[in-house]
């Protein structure tokens, strides 16, 4: 039994609801109900196809004959008017002679082509795989995005952890580590910046007489002051029990590096009171300008602020010295001499 | 237990009874936290312990209270996103009804290490069906109850439904649809563009 027309145009709107059949001088003479929405206001039957459809791929296609003779082959089309959706398609001979039956889909853009045709499970073939195609498309978005707040939570807990570990947590100051990844950033700049070595003097006094409890006041109290005393560009860090430093961007200029010593120092000599007991203690600063022109790396930067903070101790603590390459020579005295001195005192 | 389950009665507890009855329900649920990350997993012990906390906390049967959590998970706005995707699950409410069983599977293409109950729908007529649920938790038949509920309201078709106990770790429900075409229902339209 061979079926007729009508049948055959039935089963192919139920199979393939994007389809349309065109004729030998390619006009549409039929067209699947899903494709027809694509168009509500225009009549798409009684059109010339290529007036309808913008054929992309393959290129050369510009009459109907060289569409028909592409039979078989995957076309990409776009609609010429808005929305220009694009769609796939592939041609096959029709029934009738001459006629060609091409059936579309939407491909890709296929979330967007829902929406802007306001199209519904019905219009598409029931083994169509498109609903389960957007269901996914929206689970995963919605597993993604949770996903996404998760990464996000994780990075600012990551953020918080790596806060604390540059952080002192007595003073609430940098650590040792945060100072070395600050003046490695500030080196890499290639500007000139100040460098304080600070030490407490008699705050081993202070702990030993007063205790543990005088000493942790004392050094936050300390460490308050250094804050107060420096600005926000300074970074401040506690890197050992009673030893800081403060690192001073804007302030190369020797003049005021030494006022913010002095400063620092007075400050720190007015006696702190811990549970209406007074404790004394002062400072003693060793300074080093880093200049990027000079051969002195930033690796050496804060060994020369040591020896000039060496020699502020030598020369009877509560003072700032600059660093200069003769304290090197002074300090090696020094050294050799305690050396010399020390198996008699042993 | 998946996270994204947990999350989801946080959400629940916290939508519809604030935030300060949700942080009081995981202190007495012990945990040592109070958010839930919807992409990890949890001990399967935590989610019977939390909802016996929420239902202690808020003085009301947990059968209820996981009823109203299938309510919730089907028609809160801050969940819109659920009663979507199960939406994609048919045209009309029968294939809805019948779209759950394979709804452990749907949800794994999502979310691969979210295994959600099983469930079984068997028809006795073209409008008396059952629902055999899988209870890893006893109560699930419950939230299943308040899902059907809630969207057999969505495809504007009135149904009875009756939770008919429990036995050997799975629950059942019945479900009798009176008029298919009761009200209007409420939109759904695959393209929403967010």
């Amino acid at each position: 039994m061979i079926a007729d027309n009508a049948t055959i145009t039935h089963a192919l709107d139920v199979l393939c609801p994007m389809h349309l059949i065109i004729s030998a001088t390619g006009h549409v003479v039929h067209v699947g109900p899903t494709l027809q929405k694509l168009r509500p206001n225009v009549p798409l039957v009684g059109l010339s196809f290529l007036e309808i459809f913008d054929l992309k791929r393959p290129r050369a296609i510009r009459t109907v004959d060289a569409l028909r003779a592409a039979a078989g082959t995957k076309l990409h089309l776009q609609l010429r008017d808005h929305p220009k959706t694009e769609v796939k398609g592939i041609l096959v001979p029709g029934t009738a002679l001459g006629e060609s039956i091409i059936n579309l889909s939407f491909g890709i853009a296929v979330v967007d082509a829902v929406a802007d045709y306001a199209l519904t499970s019905v219009d598409f073939a029931a083994t169509d795989l498109t609903i389960e195609m957007l269901y996914l498309v929206e689970a995963k978005s919605a597993a993604m995005e949770a996903s996404r707040k998760l990464n996000l939570r994780l990075q600012g807990a990551m953020i918080a952890a790596e806060e604390q570990a540059f952080t002192d947590t007595l003073t609430g100051l940098k650590n040792r580590r945060a100072m070395d990844y600050v003046l490695a950033r500030h080196a890499s700049w290639g500007k000139q910046f100040g460098v304080m070595q600070i030490d407490l003097d008699w705050f081993k006094a202070v702990n030993d007489s007063l205790g543990h409890a005088a000493g942790d006041h004392v050094l936050q109290t300390v460490a308050r002051i250094m804050v107060e005393e420096t600005r926000d560009s300074d970074t401040v860090a506690r890197v050992g029990g009673d030893e800081f430093v403060i690192l001073l961007p804007n302030a190369h200029d020797p003049g005021i590096l030494r006022r913010i010593g002095k400063r620092i120092i007075e400050r720190l000599s007015q006696p702190i009171l811990f549970q209406e007991k007074e404790c004394q203690i002062s400072a003693s600063i060793g300074v080093a300008i880093y200049d990027p022109k000079s051969s002195v790396p930033v690796t050496d930067l804060i060994d020369n602020a040591d020896v000039a903070l060496y020699a502020s101790k030598n020369g009877g603590r509560g003072q700032l010295t600059f660093y200069s390459p003769e304290l090197r020579k002074v300090a090696k005295k020094v050294a050799v001499h305690t050396e010399l001195r020390q198996p008699k005192s042993a | 237990m998946h996270g994204l389950i947990n999350r989801a009665i946080q959400c629940f507890v916290c939508d519809s009874y604030g935030w300060d009855k949700w942080v009081e329900a995981t202190r007495l649920a012990e945990l040592e936290f109070v958010e839930f990350e919807a992409m990890m997993m949890y001990d399967d012990d935590i989610t019977p312990r939390l909802l016996d906390a929420i239902s202690v906390l808020l003085d009301r049967n947990r059968r209820y209270i996981m009823e109203d959590l299938g309510t919730y998970l089907v028609s809160h706005p801050n969940v819109e996103a659920l009663r979507r995707l199960l939406r994609f699950g048919g045209v009309t409410f029968v294939d809805f009804l019948h779209s759950l069983d394979e709804l452990p599977d749907r949800a794994r293409l999502a979310v691969s290490d979210l295994q959600l109950p099983r469930t079984e729908l068997r028809e006795h007529g073209a409008s008396c069906f059952s629902l055999v649920c899988e209870c890893p938790i006893p109560g699930y038949g419950d939230v299943m109850m308040g899902v059907l509920r809630t969207m057999a309201d969505d495809y504007g078709v009135l149904a009875l439904l009756e939770h008919q106990g429990e036995s050997q770790g799975v629950e059942t429900i019945s479900v009798s649809l009176i008029e298919t075409k009761f009200a209007e229902g409420r939109a759904f339209e695959l393209g929403v563009r967010v």
